[in-house]
């Protein structure tokens, strides 16, 4: 750290910014006051009320419904996808064109499909969320594991049809084991990014099942209350978790 | 006797190779086409038509949707996007680049340790990202309360509902955007480069701004463009922090989408929202070009 | 294309003085107690493996490798007004030293002009001169039309030359150049030799050239300093290095020859269980290192005298000239002879090897 003099400065004012918001979360979410800002000691009170929040736990389930199939659909399709441009088709057009759902802003994203839902007559449910959630968890799926393959020598595929393996035994045994790292990490990232997603579900979902960023919505406008705290500190355990599992996974995948 | 085998050969050779090809690309490629460039022409379509009355379109052709966006009210709230996201993008930029230029310089074992507590705050929950903030600035919130304590001010500051709230909320959302680029431009930087212009008498401010800056400029212009566009098209933050005062573009498109359920002015800003993003790129990809001096010659 | 060999009866003036100079990266001593001399105008090799340090040695003195201990002093003026300045005290942008990298490190984003003008344009120099010198450079290695080009549009060559001209128009009273025929193909490696060497006599400045390749260091260099573990070998020039090796390293990494080991006996060298006469043992006693080039060899037809024998393993012929190597029992390595001509004795025959045990060379063991 001594090496970079001045640079510090920056370097440790961005974490603080970075971080401090999220500190104070957490802080407060172990008051035991009822009132936010004064302190008046460490409560776990705030998590049990949670528990018991039925909109809460509606919200989580319909949100893990959608996280899961979600990202089994997207890892899917995304992994194919990024086989198909890395290995067969070799377009950067096409490369382009399976990672532009990440690029595009949500928002338009959101309305587009609110449009094409109405239009197919498609009602608004948690599956229509699920469904928007894999159009761009494939691109980031798509978008880790072409990283990988530009990592990997496609002459390893070569040299086993060369031996004589046929192409599915080939895809199994050779091409699917040295992916798999990228794979899982690619899935958590997709699990949590839906876990997360907020704009896109907003305008997809229908007004019965809402997702838990959506709940988390509602009680925001309202204002700050200790159970948000709570929920948003045990989010962040959790986002933390899962992108810092990817993360490990990725870079076992390194010393491969 | 030879026979022409329908599973040897070079014709059977091309039909496996493109077949290989459609099962791989095939379902993806369906998929989004279906579920993102249907939709988004869809947009493109609905923008050219004239609202129904329960939402939704009428098929009568029109471009008064396009006329409408140069009302003075529209004007506005364009003009105070492009303020905030251009003011967001510049404070990202300020803090972003010294801090992925530090992190690059970080001894290897420090770097990927700090690139992951950069983009972690990312990957958590925006909204209570975003909450999170209406929690600091609150007049009763930690920084008003040491503030007061601390004696620099005798009475809380209404730091809530401002502008400078939804500035603040914007770039805490999207910092972590700009540093990565940024981060990869200069770790790419070729450092015998540096030391060529030092040998040839630069000193280091000279080489910064003669190598190091011109080099890492289409990296943080990604960087800004990642900022900048999503900042326009953001309506939770501007609510949240802004407290509704402050409208954005974002806000519009919203409201026209679930409150006043006029589709086609609602495609057409986010129609321009797209419009600027493929500009902003296109341009990215020209500079980046001139500055590696690849040309078409 | 050797150069000719400096006559010790010039005065030469020294340049660079570098003495004791030691790096460490741990446990590995990149550079132990190096010392030599540079004199000025004079093309100058570091040649030497991979790992032996001459990089690092390149880069100490360009400033960009911090030493552990030693100096390295440069003199400034002439006759009279020289003065020997601390090259170590220097910052690297204002040492009178200039690399030329081996990856040429041109900047992408200037064009070819404003890359040769920069090192000028640091210095302060006008704007007229620095157009007027860039445009001068340009000429003497021939790129005069390629001034706007940018360097993803040059050749491998013409990338060189204008890194080339970057460091020479500044004038420096020393120019490194890393590794710098090593990215280019054959064919173009032989002419940048030839290129080399005119400039460096056409622009009167002192070249330090670092290379892993011998034949390279043998036809440009007017002395070579052979470098290995850190340490310097020899320093001379080539014809010195090639018939008068230091040790059996130096003996082995220049030319290609046949390496005899054995114990002085007297008048001559006891190996391989018998006595070969030597005409200078040089003073050396116990385990010594008999080296025979290929030209020094001669074969006879088995039966005459000879010193040793052996069996014909292969042959290799060049048009002009061809090498026989020949198994000798004893030896690890066939002993290589080389004649004008097509080979005389075939596969699988038995020859008597023979040479002038006046012109042999016997050298101590170990560096």
């Amino acid at each position: 750290m001594r090496s970079l003099g001045w640079l510090r400065l920056p370097l440790i004012g961005a974490f603080t910014f970075l971080y401090i918001p999220i500190a104070v979360l957490v802080v407060m979410s172990f008051n035991a006051s009822k009132v936010p800002f004064v302190w008046t000691g460490f409560s776990t009170r705030w998590y049990g009320e949670l528990a018991s929040n039925d909109l809460i736990r509606e919200g989580l389930i319909n949100t893990l419904i959608v996280a899961v199939g979600a990202t089994v659909l997207a890892t899917i399709l995304g992994t194919l996808i990024a086989i198909g441009v890395a290995r067969y088709v070799r377009s950067s057009v096409l490369e382009a064109y399976s990672l532009a759902p990440a690029i595009i802003p949500d928002l338009v994203l959101a309305i587009g499909l609110l449009a094409f839902f109405s239009l197919v007559g498609v009602t608004l449910s948690l599956f229509s969320v699920l469904l928007a959630h894999v159009v761009f968890g494939m691109a980031f799926v798509a978008a880790v594991v072409i990283a990988r393959l530009g990592q990997t020598d496609p002459s390893l595929e070569e040299a086993s049809r060369d031996l004589g393996a046929s192409a599915v035994a080939t895809f199994i045994r050779v091409t699917l084991p040295s992916l798999g790292p990228a794979i899982l990490a690619g899935a958590l990232l997709v699990f949590t990014l839906s876990i997360d997603e907020f704009v896109v579900a907003f305008f997809t979902d229908g007004p019965s099942t809402p997702t838990l960023p959506i709940v988390i919505y509602s009680m925001v406008r309202f204002g700050v209350t200790p159970e948000i705290n709570a929920l948003a500190t045990l989010l962040l355990l959790v986002s933390f978790t899962i992108v810092i599992s990817a993360q490990r996974i990725t870079r076992l995948t390194d010393a491969v | 006797m030879l026979t022409a085998s329908r599973t040897s050969g070079r014709g059977a050779a091309r039909r496996r190779a493109l077949t290989a090809q459609a099962v791989f690309t095939g379902p993806g490629l369906i998929y989004i086409t279906l579920f993102m460039s249907i939709p988004v022409l869809l947009v493109l379509v609905y923008s050219f038509f004239e609202r129904g009355r329960f939402g939704g379109i009428t098929w009568n052709f029109t471009l008064d949707n396009y006329a409408r966006v140069l009302e003075p009210v529209y004007l506005n709230v364009f003009g105070d996007s492009l303020v905030i996201a251009g003011v967001t993008t510049i404070i990202a930029l300020a803090i972003g680049y010294p801090t992925a230029y530090a992190i690059a310089r970080l001894p290897t074992q420090w770097r990927s340790i700090a690139l992951v507590m950069v983009v972690l705050p990312f990957w958590t929950n925006f909204l209570i990202r975003t909450y999170a903030w209406i929690v600091l600035l609150n007049s009763e919130g930690p920084i008003n309360s040491s503030l007061v304590d601390l004696g620099v001010i005798s009475a809380p500051i209404g730091m809530l509902y401002t502008p400078g709230a939804v500035i603040a909320g914007l770039t805490y959302a999207y910092l972590p955007l700009v540093i990565l680029p940024v981060y990869a431009s200069v770790e790419r930087l070729d450092r015998q480069l540096l030391e060529a212009a030092s040998n040839l008498g630069a000193s280091r401010a000279r080489v910064f701004l003669d190598v190091t800056l011109p080099l890492t400029l289409p990296g943080a212009m990604i960087g800004a463009i990642f900022v900048f566009v999503p900042s326009l098209g953001n309506f939770v933050v501007p609510e949240l922090l802004g407290g509704g005062k402050t409208v954005m573009v974002g806000n519009l498109i919203r409201d026209q989408f679930l409150e006043a359920r006029d589709w086609p002015f609602g495609a057409v800003l986010a129609l321009l929202v797209i419009a600027l993003l493929v500009f902003l790129f296109a341009m990215q990809a020209m500079i980046a070009r001139r500055i590696n001096g690849i040309s078409r010659a | 294309m050797t150069s000719t060999t400096v006559d010790p009866g010039d005065a030469r003036e020294i340049l660079l003085s570098v003495s004791s100079v030691s790096k460490a990266y741990g446990p590995v001593r990149a550079l132990d107690d190096v010392s030599l001399e540079i004199w000025r105008n004079e093309f100058f090799a570091l040649l030497g493996p991979s790992g032996c340090g001459k990089t690092t040695l390149l880069r100490a003195i360009a400033g960009f490798e911090d030493l552990d201990g030693g100096s390295i002093t440069i003199m400034s003026g002439e006759g009279p007004d020289a003065a020997s300045d601390d090259l170590l005290a220097l910052p690297p942008n204002k040492r009178p030293v200039n690399l030329m990298f081996q990856s040429y490190a041109l900047f992408p984003h200037m064009s070819v002009r404003k890359n040769i003008a920069y090192g000028l344009e640091r210095e302060g120099v006008a704007r007229a001169e620095v157009a007027a010198r860039v445009s001068e450079v340009l000429a003497t290695v021939g790129l005069e039309d390629k001034a706007s080009s940018r360097p993803a549009q040059l050749s491998g060559g013409q990338k060189q030359r204008v890194a080339l001209a970057r460091a020479i128009v500044k004038r420096p009273r020393l120019l490194l150049l890393d590794e710098p025929l090593s990215a280019l193909d054959r064919k173009v490696r032989a002419e940048m030799q030839i290129e080399l060497k005119r400039l460096q006599s056409e622009v009167g400045i002192t070249f330090v050239v670092v290379t892993h390749d011998q034949e390279e260091a043998m036809s440009m260099a007017d002395r070579i300093a052979v470098m290995d573990g850190g340490r310097v070998q020899q320093v001379a020039d080539p014809v010195t290095l090639y018939g008068q090796p230091a040790n059996v390293f130096v003996a082995g990494f220049i030319g290609s020859g046949t390496l005899i080991p054995g114990v002085i006996d007297g008048a001559g060298l006891r190996a391989l269980g018998r006595h070969i006469p030597i005409a200078d043992t040089r003073g050396l006693a116990g385990a010594a290192v008999l080296m025979l080039r290929p030209e020094q060899v001669r074969l006879v037809d088995s039966g005459e005298i000879a010193l040793l024998d052996g069996e014909v393993v292969e042959t290799h012929f060049y048009g002009g000239s061809s090498t026989t190597s020949i198994r000798v029992a004893g030896l690890d390595n066939p002993v290589i002879a080389s004649q004008p001509g097509a080979p005389v004795h075939l596969v699988g025959e038995r020859v008597g090897i023979t040479w002038d045990s006046s012109s042999s060379v016997l050298l101590a063991v170990g560096p």
